[in-house]
């Protein structure tokens, strides 16, 4: 079975070769196309999500969004980039020009990159590389690379605050993160992506509906989306990291951020709802990319709606909720699905699909007895009466207090 | 004769060699740590180059995600660092420079020596699964799993002792 993009790209390599042009020379011009298409393709879609952003927002809060310029307000993006473009660009007195310059590149750029692994269609995928699940963990690393250069160098102390917090934040969570990542590659027994949504004959989040949502929640923090924005928390420190970035600059971050927020989608669609998976997706390839992107959309939906719906957590709970719940929830459920995957034999069969959900609700159900437990005691505890003044015993303010 | 993957090797090998070189001579602390990130990157694409996938991406995790960026979390947090602009050698380098230049003599030395150095690698077979090959070795008895036991004691160690210092003790008499 092929699809029109194959099609496209067999008739553009025979009219490369037919030129007379060496094989390696074909090779990479084809690559090298391959790279800017994809990258043109998913940045023409995200001045498409600046208009889903504002309008779903619109929704929630009980507005109406952008409906002045064109049917539904749908060229108010491109008035939104034109305006973002002929901004005057500020460099701060005192930033690190270099420095300040590249952090957004490598913002977006670290975002486009996750695009190559993600399996479009059964026959369209950048690069099938058999650690595509690392792929996405690394290129997660450099994009917090590029936050830290941009909050440092700003020369500004809210910069490097919000940067601070957000690296912090990404630390943390990107542990569960890799966790939950496990599952899915226990259960298809491979790091590809492709082959990961390959074998996905049952979505996984049937199989492990607790991996899929620390997925999601940790997905989130790495977005650094509401409820965890504290690294540009605007009551606090402005808008933190990005805080002295103009025009194009700060658009790239922003740019970064939307479609990070889709590409999350996507991920989580090829890792637990099967990609690119659907009716006659594999007859007709090309449905695929429909499905993966109907799908990415509904995660995308679903971040959005978390986003505009809870407050902004504080920093304290957000670090014990990463390592002192989804942190020890994860690595529970990694054990205990690596133990069934052994008990339950082949993968596919009833028996170790309805196993596997078995076992995640009677997890869901411990951690939620626990929880109960834990808040009965924890009201308990703040009921009861105390001095006012009693001197703050924790680990910080003793330091505070020796200094 | 020069293929394509001999340039982009020679090119990956001099921005590698050049960055480290802007580890040592940069006059700012943050600037030296980042230049030590692309230094690293650097090293990544090699191990790419050399179909080494695996290598080289948790060479990006590893060492970028989380070694670099303790370092340059170190240097922020640590007061006038950041800014320092004083002298970047002092009278050790005269030693430093001939110890490095013993350590690459001899390491060049004991590679060429190396009987594989001069053998034609054979290509490997399509099937084969380094990521898989490797997970076994890691657990066989036959191949690395004292070493990785040893490892994973010794990080489990260091995650107590972390425990231990940030425990927060119950004041006496109370």
């Amino acid at each position: 079975m092929t699809d029109p993009i194959n099609l496209i790209a067999e008739w553009l390599r025979g009219l490369l070769a037919g030129w007379g042009l060496s094989s390696g020379l074909v090779i990479f011009i084809m690559t090298l196309l391959g790279v800017v298409v994809t990258a043109a393709f998913v940045l023409l879609m995200d001045v498409f999500l600046v208009w889903v952003e504002r309008k779903v927002v619109a929704r929630f809060q009980d507005r109406l969004g952008p409906n002045r310029l064109g049917p539904f307000g749908l060229i108010q993006p491109l008035a939104d980039v034109i305006k973002l473009l002929i901004k005057e660009d500020i460099t701060p007195i005192g930033a690190d020009r270099v420095v300040y310059n590249i952090a957004p590149i490598l913002a977006l750029a670290t975002v486009l990159v996750l695009w190559s692994v993600i399996p479009l269609s059964p026959t369209v995928l950048g690069a099938d590389i058999n650690v595509g699940v690392l792929f996405i963990v690394a290129a997660g690393a450099i994009g917090t690379l590029g936050i830290i250069m941009a909050g440092w160098a700003s020369n500004n102390k809210y910069a490097l605050i919000g940067a601070f917090r957000m690296v912090a934040e990404i630390v943390a969570y990107e542990v569960p993160m890799v966790i939950a990542l496990m599952v899915p590659v226990i259960l298809a027994r491979s790091m590809s992506i492709g082959e990961i949504v390959q074998r996905q004959t049952i979505w996984y989040i049937v199989l492990a509906p607790v991996a899929a949502l620390v997925f999601l929640i940790t997905a989130i923090a790495e977005l650094g989306r509401a409820p965890f924005d504290l690294s540009e928390a605007e009551s606090e420190i402005v808008a933190g990291f990005h805080i002295e970035y103009t025009g194009m600059k700060f658009g790239m971050f922003y740019a970064g951020e939307l479609l990070h927020a889709l590409t999350m989608g996507a991920l989580f669609a090829s890792f637990f709802l099967g990609g690119w998976r659907g009716p006659f997706a594999e007859q007709v390839p090309i449905l695929g990319v429909f499905y993966l992107f109907l799908k990415a959309f509904f995660i995308y939906w679903v971040i959005m709606w978390v986003k505009y719906s809870l407050p902004r957590i504080r920093i304290d709970h957000l670090m014990e909720f990463s390592w002192k719940f989804l942190t020890p929830l994860i690595l529970a459920v990694v054990m205990i699905t690596a133990l069934l995957d052994k008990l339950l034999g082949e993968p596919g069969t009833l028996i170790y699909t309805l196993g596997m959900l078995v076992a995640n609700l009677i997890v869901v159900w411990i951690t939620l007895t626990l929880l109960r437990t834990y808040f009965r005691l924890e009201r308990k505890r703040v009921g009861e009466e105390r001095p006012v003044a009693a001197p703050d015993l924790t680990p910080a303010a003793r330091i505070e207090r020796t200094s | 004769m020069m293929t394509v993957s001999l340039i982009v090797f020679l090119i990956v090998a001099l921005i590698t060699l050049g960055s480290a070189l802007m580890v040592v001579i940069a006059r700012n602390l943050v600037h030296s740590a980042l230049w030590l990130v692309l230094t690293l990157f650097g090293v990544a694409i090699l191990f790419g180059l050399l179909q080494a996938g695996f290598l080289a991406v948790v060479q990006v995790v590893i060492y970028i995600g989380a070694i670099s960026i303790l370092i340059i979390f170190a240097i922020m947090l640590t007061r006038r660092i950041a800014s320092d602009t004083g002298p970047r050698f002092n009278e050790n380098w005269g030693w430093a420079l001939g110890i490095s230049l013993m350590m690459f003599a001899a390491l060049v030395w004991v590679i060429v020596s190396w009987p594989g150095f001069h053998v034609q690698a054979q290509p490997l077979d399509a099937r084969f699964e380094p990521v898989v090959e490797l997970g076994k070795a890691l657990v066989s008895p036959n191949g690395y799993v004292l070493p990785f036991e040893l490892a994973s004691v010794l990080l489990l160690a260091a995650l107590i002792g972390a425990i231990v210092i940030a425990w927060e003790r119950k004041p006496e008499g109370r």
